[in-house]
């Protein structure tokens, strides 16, 4: 549908562009910026004015729960989710039942992803089978069915000469390996950061050294095998630091952090509230400044919600005995947006973490503006808000931000020129 | 926000007043100060040879025990019938996958039978808080010890303990010794020293049994046992696992023993009157000596008397707590 966008703030983050202006659809795709195309009859106009205008947001980690997890989420409605958080493009772990270590699985979820239309799935493979660390996945043929990247999750590989010789094959054939760095024996029964509160609450801890220590590893192992690598899940200060000597030294590593990292603490949970169990854990002020910071100097490059919906009753136990994850994809906008408001972050940095950064990070062709380029979008109100959980589409409600008014209001998502959502 | 000024108001009700047991977190010097006396009172009754009063006649108290126990749960058992209660016991083993499940359901079904107040032991932190709070927030909940995160009937009881032979907490000097780590009693030990003015709380053990941020309950940290003795009032020896032989916290019980086990000799250090207390069941010969435990300044049998008491006092208040909330609900229901 031709589409005309009327006075928006466009902010493209991957050329710098912002200003005020028109925007031309056609054909799904960006036809025109300020003057329409010759012959360009519009069949919709969105009046945009006071809107932003960005690239529409590309998440890395949301988790769809399809195949195997239906109780917790599906692609339909967890897509329908990330369009209302602004999302246009999402990659979806490998933890699915079974695994996404088969071209079948990937196959199964791009095709109800397509027939939900709500979002554009990039699916992320196991690399090893079962993610039981001992045996590679078909990495080709997963590449081939549509995988982006490879990853583990947060189970470690059984030794480390299987993972590094996970990481020469990946290396092979040019493929970007993802890390969940934690050691596994250092996290062992853990369930919140080793700190003052999880000591108070008698809640097993998990250190930083379970990140640092594993990541340390990682890091040789990536520079050894020469692999694209992309860093996930960071929660200390410190492993931010380790990333950014890493870069220093010329390794071509990316990373990203959950947004929820950015604005929580362990203090969280001094009411054993289960809605703030997550793995790895939430950590310190200290940590959460380190890792804004990182955000802000482009260390950490892309900001993802890892969302993770769940079913009540796996919320609804004592916090050890509790599954974590956190439901947030739909609020990825306004939350973010919290960061901006509190003056951490300037827009069209925040929005380089949430649209070219990641995109570039796993090299997915999205997350930009440009004359040419799939019309993926996001109109946006700056001062608007959004009171969270007034309307919930996950089918997962286990998100300890509802309740709150946020800024910034989503007034459209468009994928390929379409509308997917609207606010 | 730091975790010791994290008000728990779950645990009282509107007027101030106990509700459900849960911690001795967020409790008052007056409120900790009231059990005691409440308890010391229920002392006479343990002595008469009649050993029952009527203020819990007619209501229904359930032991629930997720976990193993002997003292506690007897002692639980004896005080709820102390007050003419009617008492049921159930052990729950714990299946590892449905834990969660098997918690909620299993107390829906005990809260449907029409129980009046639950006594709760359970292998996971904040599970009381847990089930006052998600499960049956109109029954008093009464935590018989959550995982590593408190025990506060057992702190409770040591606490009286020590105002019994010591008169007071104004001026004493405790020592805590062995697992802290894992330790729900360390845990509510020093919580309700602190809340009743001991101006002086060692802990003393190997770094692998001390917790990250001990220092946010007050406390003075020894690792050397015979520096963190002198001249102490009171000293309380905890129970070591055996397990925690396994995965490197310690060599054995007998390197442990060397090192951290209270015997006449190191029990010389202390003061010439200190208590020796232990919450039991005790091990000889790795954490205390027999003749130490056995000897003249040793109350550990005392407190299990004193424990009955304290679950006397702790049950009845609770229960009042309860019904005085349902009053003042109805009351305002009928205002509106």
């Amino acid at each position: 549908m031709r589409t005309h966008i009327i006075g928006a703030r466009v902010i493209d983050p991957a050329s710098g562009l912002d200003q005020i202006t028109d925007l031309f659809l056609e054909g799904g795709k960006i036809a025109a910026f300020g003057q329409a195309p010759s012959g360009f009859v519009p069949e919709r106009s969105i009046d945009a004015n006071g809107l932003i205008a960005s690239p529409g947001l590309v998440d890395l980690a949301v988790a769809l729960r399809e195949p195997g997890y239906s109780r917790k989420g599906s692609i339909a409605s967890e897509t329908l989710a990330a369009a209302a958080g602004g999302v246009t493009s999402l990659c979806c772990p490998p933890l699915t039942k079974p695994v996404l270590d088969t071209s079948a699985v990937a196959e199964l979820i791009l095709d109800r992803a397509r027939e939900a239309g709500h979002c554009k799935v990039f699916p992320i493979g196991a690399l090893s089978k079962n993610l039981e660390g001992e045996q590679l996945a078909e990495l080709v043929a997963l590449r081939d069915a549509g995988c982006v990247a490879f990853g583990n999750g947060l189970q470690s590989f059984s030794n480390n000469r299987t993972l590094c010789r996970a990481l020469e094959y990946a290396a092979t054939f040019n493929l970007t390996v993802i890390f969940h760095s934690q050691d596994r024996d250092l996290a062992a029964g853990g369930i919140a950061h080793e700190g003052p509160t999880a000591s108070f609450l008698g809640l097993a801890g998990i250190p930083e050294s379970a990140e640092t220590v594993a990541l340390a590893r990682d890091l040789l192992l990536v520079e050894q095998a020469g692999v694209r690598a992309h860093f996930s899940q960071l929660s200390t200060a410190r492993g931010a630091q380790m990333i950014a000597e890493a870069q220093a030294r010329g390794l071509p590593v990316t990373a990203d952090v959950a947004l929820y990292q950015l604005i929580l603490t362990d203090e969280a949970l001094s009411e054993f509230s289960s809605l703030y169990h997550v793995q790895p854990p939430l950590r310190t002020h200290a940590d959460r400044d380190g890792l804004r910071a990182a955000v802000k100097s482009g260390v950490i490059k892309a900001i993802a919600s890892h969302h993770q919906p769940h079913e009540a009753d796996a919320k609804l136990a004592p916090f050890a005995a509790t599954e974590p994850g956190i439901s947030s994809v739909e609020l990825l906008l306004p939350l973010a947006m919290t960061l901006v408001q509190d003056g951490l972050l300037d827009l069209p940095t925040l929005l380089a973490r949430l649209t070219a950064g990641p995109a570039k990070a796993l090299r997915l062709p999205a997350g930009r503006l440009a004359v040419g380029a799939p019309a993926d979008l996001l109109l946006f109100d700056p001062q608007g808000s959004t009171l969270a959980g007034e309307r919930w589409l996950s089918k997962g409600a286990n998100c300890p931000f509802i309740g709150h008014c946020l800024p910034g209001a989503v007034r459209y998502t468009l994928v390929d020129g379409r509308i997917s959502f609207q606010g | 926000m730091t975790p010791t000024a994290a008000k728990r108001p779950l645990q009282l009700n509107d007027l101030g007043q106990l509700r459900h047991f849960l911690s001795i977190d967020g409790l008052s010097r007056e409120l900790l100060t009231e059990i005691l006396d409440t308890a010391d009172s229920f002392l006479e009754v343990g002595a008469r040879a009649v050993k029952k009063v009527p203020l819990l006649r007619g209501k229904t108290v359930c032991n629930v025990f997720f976990e193993n126990s002997t003292r506690t749960r007897t002692t639980f058992e004896l005080a709820a019938q102390r007050l003419s209660a009617d008492v049921i016991t159930l052990n729950v083993s714990t299946s590892s996958t449905s834990k969660g499940e098997t918690l909620l359901d299993t107390l829906r079904n005990l809260e449907a039978m029409a129980a009046d107040m639950f006594v709760v032991r359970h292998g996971d932190s904040g599970a009381a808080h847990f089930i006052a709070e998600h499960v049956c927030p109109n029954v008093a909940i009464i935590n018989g010890g959550d995982g590593r995160h408190a025990h506060p009937t057992q702190g409770m009881l040591d606490m009286l303990t020590i105002r019994r032979h010591k008169g007071g907490f104004e001026n004493l000097s405790v020592a805590i010794v062995g697992d802290i780590l894992h330790s729900r009693v360390a845990r509510s030990n020093m919580l309700a020293l602190k809340t009743l003015g001991c101006p002086d709380i060692r802990v003393i053990a190997p770094k692998t049994l001390l917790p990250v941020g001990i220092e946010q309950y007050g406390v003075s940290v020894y690792t050397d046992l015979a520096e963190g003795l002198k001249d102490v009032d009171v000293i309380i020896m905890l129970r070591l696992q055996t397990e925690r032989m396994h995965g490197g916290l310690l060599p054995s019980a007998g390197e442990f023993y060397r090192t951290y086990g209270l015997t006449t000799q190191r029990l010389a250090l202390a003061k010439p009157d200190a208590l020796v207390m232990h919450p039991g069941p005790i091990n000889r010969g790795v954490e205390i000596e027999s003749a130490v435990a056995d000897g003249p300044q040793s109350v550990i049998l005392n407190q299990v008397t004193y424990g009955i008491a304290i679950r006397m006092a702790v049950l009845s208040m609770a229960m009042s707590g309860q019904a005085a909330q349902r009053q003042l609900n109805q009351e305002r229901e009928e205002q509106r």
